[in-house]
């Protein structure tokens, strides 16, 4: 863990993952747009698990850029905010999709190694 | 937030501005992985840290800028669903549901009181 340029690929990462998270909020708003941003990243950060090699890039991509991306923190108050129905809703669209998208993430990764 | 700080912050773009605190969330996710050595518990404290710090922020009512600094850029960043949801999944993978369901269900009661409890302390500022 002596490779000082870790941290400055984390933050240049969460730098990206942010700004792209944002930037999918002004096409698509609200709590629709977090549960795509958590979708998404939730694939992709399955599957570079297992087709990403480099520390390096492991550290950019999944620890800054795809952590980043996708937040647990807004969809929780979100969530909160929408009242229990539409609350119930949001976390049911968010886990289903966001776990499958994990595991067929998980699988490829797996199958392309 | 005050003076020129405030001014300065108030000047930058927003998708900036969020990009400047999702630097920081990622750094301090980072640092609470070295301090608390990765993995499930890791994952599980800084949701539920950013959560309380979200559910505050939230009820402060802030202006545009420091929303997207320290709400959509900080908080955001520093919480994880990616890592979250591989967890789970993880779990589940294994055949061990239990921590699979504990994991989901116990991040999601404990992040839904921390906005709750969030927005109530901000009620003392």
């Amino acid at each position: 863990m002596a490779d000082r340029l870790v941290p400055v690929l984390v933050a240049l990462g969460g730098f990206l993952g942010a700004t792209s998270r944002y930037l999918l909020g002004t096409v698509v708003a609200g709590s629709e747009g977090t549960l795509l941003a958590n979708v998404l990243g939730s694939f992709v950060l399955a599957l570079a698990i297992g087709v990403v090699r480099s520390t390096r890039l492991r550290f950019f991509l999944m620890t800054g850029l795809l952590s980043s991306f996708t937040t647990y923190s807004t969809f929780a108050a979100e969530t909160a905010s929408l009242g229990p129905a539409l609350g119930a809703a949001n976390v049911a669209a968010n886990y289903a999709l966001g776990f499958a998208a994990a595991f067929v993430g998980l699988v490829a990764g797996r199958r392309w190694t | 937030m005050t003076g020129s700080f405030a001014v300065l912050v108030g000047s930058l773009p927003l998708p900036l501005l969020v990009g400047l605190g999702g630097a920081l969330g990622a750094l301090g996710r980072y640092a609470a992985d070295a301090a608390l050595g990765g993995g499930r518990r890791s994952t599980v404290a800084v949701n539920v840290i950013g959560s309380v710090a979200l559910g505050a922020l939230v009820a402060s009512s802030p202006s545009d800028a420091t929303l997207a600094l320290a709400g959509t850029g900080f908080c955001g960043a520093f919480t994880t669903f990616s890592s979250f949801a591989v967890n789970v999944v993880r779990a589940a993978d294994t055949g061990d549901y239990r921590l699979a369901a504990a994991d989901a269900l116990g991040t999601l009661a404990t992040a839904l009181l921390g906005v709750g409890i969030g927005w109530w302390l901000a009620g003392f500022w």
